[in-house]
């Protein structure tokens, strides 16, 4: 889990195949990077690309994201 | 000489301005909201730019051509089955690589495309340059800059639709997959090619790589068709998950080689909405906050509203005295007064209350806090087994429930949707703050204001329990992953929110003046008319309202179902012709205990013996959770197409409130209160 105002760069996710598919397209692509603006007991609000999303709890621990 | 006619699409990702392009094109005054999902039915407007006929189709959002939720589908089979003449795709200059996503996919369609860049004053002033030149070079798509809340670039946007229409020439255009991906999309546009029913339709290319896609609606298509075996081998040798997500990055890839080149800089910065969403998503003040920002509003619609109540209740009293001088035929008399006046009069005295109550929702639509209360909301969303998506169609239902319901398109999971749409009547909705603020205001006094918010309080805790004991129960399922786009911040301006108060008031008056005009004049006619037996004449002063006319006959016989909860028969009555809208509740209740349009002899003949405080607030809880009003109920019979689950809602509705109204009124009276 991230914490807030960490930077990441996104390696995987371990989601459904609609799912998947649906991350990727709103930006979440392997590589992308990942910024937290917040993390509340694992719901996040976060900016990928210059957009800022809130994802739920059980979809931000699908996002496996690494240093950089 | 005969007009050209075209149809164009607006078409692009949520929250970039679509529908305020569409009501700066057409001059329609559509809903506009600062929050995704606002639309969520297609709308067509008209235009006649030069020569040319243009009917103009407002799409949902929709960040692909993939759907996953009701909206997008309706955006994606207008897009693709109905083949608009071009498509326009709105283009959030502030957000070019995401936006540009949905135009690969268009490119690939084979749709003819004008690419709306809109919002390019804010992406300029930012310090971004595009060049839109290399941009139509790149892409091959005209480009052009608008600004739509200022109407800028509308004439521009036509001039080019038009020449593109008369173009005629089409191509599409390909994105590169790389090898592996290219083989497999070369074998499927072998065997797809030979079905001349799908080929006829849709581009070939564009067929394979959607099945590569997975878009279910594509694989559905082929089951259908002549080729599906064939297909369905060539799709069992690959892992679909790769191939899925392997796609859109390559979609991506295609845009972020292309994108250095037509933008400089184009990144966005912390701002001024990053502020503000440090303290509304904090874990401790996240919903103190919203609770405060909802009785801030709260206050608002009471305390603003009282002066101008005054207007309105001498508006009617005038009235009253014009017909009393005026009227001398005792029948039609009877009927403006006691009828009509009395009735709708009891009704729009509360104008003031709905109109600021609906601009307390505009300001909170327009200013981009929606999507924040969603995600604040999301953990005790999540605890009832729904996710943070549901929130927003429930507060939504402070207005009225019939467009909250639609707005449930948004939510993907259909169990989740079942849920969000079964409970929302329970969202207390303005058709019956009348209710309350007549009754509260009569018994209550000074506390009126704590009881009403108290009244809305039990509406959604009783909307909470209902979902988690369906969720638990007949709808089970665990909730659903939650992702939502949190939109910038916009300042609402005041004419921008006064329009859309004065859109959604105006519903209210309309309604008053047509269904609640109807209902108390159908009241009026049943109270008008002797009883069997009885021997008067027809509206007069000694029957009306009275148990001797019909409407007493036809209460009387209701009586003893709402009897255990202290109610008698006029008040049954009320209760029944409210399924036709709620006011007319109140509206009735003014004409049955005859008490002209004033407000205040009503009050005082409840509260001189007609009930007491105890069933007061019984029936205040009856009305928030009785079967709602007939335009409600067909909504949820439309969107859930159920009549099983349209009966179910109705039943537990009826049945909840009765069990409460009778526990208010028993234990009330068994400790003796209010009595």
């Amino acid at each position: 889990m991230m914490p807030e105002g960490k930077e990441g760069k996104v390696v995987s996710i371990n989601a459904g195949q609609g799912l998947k598919r649906r991350l990727v397209e709103m930006g979440f692509c392997e590589g992308s990077l990942v910024t937290v603006h917040r993390s509340e007991r694992g719901a996040l609000v976060v900016v990928v690309n210059g957009i800022k999303y809130a994802l739920g709890k059980g979809l931000a621990t699908k996002i496996m994201v690494s240093d950089c | 000489m005969e007009k050209k006619k075209i149809t164009i699409a607006l078409a692009g990702n949520p929250n970039v301005g679509k529908t305020t392009l569409f009501n700066a094109i057409t001059g329609a005054r559509q809903h506009v909201g600062n929050w995704p999902g606002v639309t969520v039915e297609k709308k067509t407007g008209k235009r006649t730019y030069k020569d040319t006929e243009i009917e103009v189709v407002d799409l949902p959002g929709t960040y692909s051509l993939t759907a996953y939720s009701l909206d997008e589908v309706v955006a994606r089979d207008y897009v693709v089955e109905e083949i608009p003449d071009v498509v326009v795709q709105i283009v959030d200059a502030t957000n070019l690589e995401r936006n540009l996503y949905l135009t690969t996919q268009l490119m690939e369609l084979g749709s003819k495309v004008v690419i709306a860049l809109n919002m390019w004053d804010l992406a300029e002033s930012r310090g971004d340059k595009i060049d839109t030149r290399k941009m139509e070079d790149f892409l091959e798509i005209p480009v052009v800059k608008t600004v739509a809340n200022r109407a800028e670039g509308i004439d521009a946007l036509l001039e080019e639709v038009v020449r593109e229409v008369d173009k005629g020439e089409h191509h599409e255009h390909e994105v590169s997959y790389g090898d592996d991906i290219e083989k497999k999309i070369i074998e499927l546009e072998g065997i797809v090619g030979k079905d001349s029913a799908l080929s006829g339709k849709y581009p070939v290319r564009w067929l394979s790589v959607k099945l590569l896609d997975g878009d279910e609606n594509i694989l559905e298509k082929i089951e259908g068709s002549s080729v599906a075996t064939q297909v369905n081998s060539v799709l069992s040798t690959i892992k679909k998950d790769d191939y899925e997500a392997a796609m859109a990055e390559k979609r991506y890839e295609t845009i972020n080689t292309v994108l250095p080149q037509i933008c400089v800089k184009c990144v966005n910065e912390v701002t001024f909405s990053d502020m503000i969403d440090r303290a509304v998503t904090n874990k401790y003040l996240g919903i103190p906050i919203f609770l405060a920002m909802m009785w801030a509003a709260f206050e608002v619609t009471f305390t603003v509203a009282t002066p101008l109540m005054e207007f309105v209740d001498m508006f009617f009293g005038w009235l009253a005295g014009v017909v009393a001088q005026s009227i001398t035929n005792p029948v039609l008399g009877s009927l403006l007064g006691d009828g009509i006046i009395a009735g709708v009069g009891s009704v729009m005295i509360f104008l003031p209350n709905i109109l600021l109550l609906f601009l307390m929702i505009s300001l909170l639509e327009d200013s981009g806090y929606m999507a924040r209360a969603a995600f604040v909301m999301d953990k005790l969303m999540y605890k009832i087994g729904l996710n943070g998506g549901s929130f927003i169609p429930l507060l939504m239902g402070f207005g009225c429930n019939v467009p909250a319901i639609m707005a449930t398109r948004t939510i993907e999971d259909e169990k989740e949707r079942l849920v969000t749409i079964l409970v929302n009547p329970f969202i207390s909705c303005g058709a019956r703050l009348p209710v309350y603020l007549m009754l509260a205001g009569a018994f209550f006094g000074r506390n009126a204001g704590t009881v009403i918010f108290g009244i809305y309080i039990l509406g959604i805790i009783v909307a909470i329990l209902s979902a988690k004991l369906i969720r638990g129960t007949v709808v089970k399922g665990k909730p659903s992953p939650f992702i939502m786009e949190l939109p910038p911040y916009r300042l609402p301006t005041l004419k921008a929110s006064a329009i859309h108060m004065w859109e959604k008031g105006s519903i209210y008056l309309k309604k008053a003046g047509t269904i609640i005009l109807a209902g108390v004049v159908f009241v009026w006619l049943l109270s008008a008319i002797p009883a069997p037996g009885v021997d008067a004449a027809f509206a007069s002063e000694e029957i009306l309202g009275t148990e001797d006319s019909l409407i007493g006959v036809l209460g009387h016989i209701i009586e003893p179902l709402v009897a255990p909860l202290g109610f008698d028969w006029k008040v049954a009555v009320a209760l029944v012709f409210g399924f036709i809208a709620k006011e007319i509740v109140i509206g009735s209740m003014g004409v049955l205990y005859g008490t002209g349009e004033d407000e205040d002899a009503l009050a005082e003949i409840l509260t001189a013996g007609a009930m007491t405080p105890l069933t007061a607030l019984g029936l205040m809880v009856f009305t928030l959770l009785y079967v709602p009003c007939i335009a409600c109920v067909g909504v949820v019979k439309k969107e859930t197409g159920s009549w099983k689950w349209t009966l179910f809602m109705m039943v537990y509705g009826t049945a909840l409130a009765w069990i409460a109204a009778f526990l208010i009124y028993r234990i009330g009276t068994a400790i003796g209160w209010g009595l």
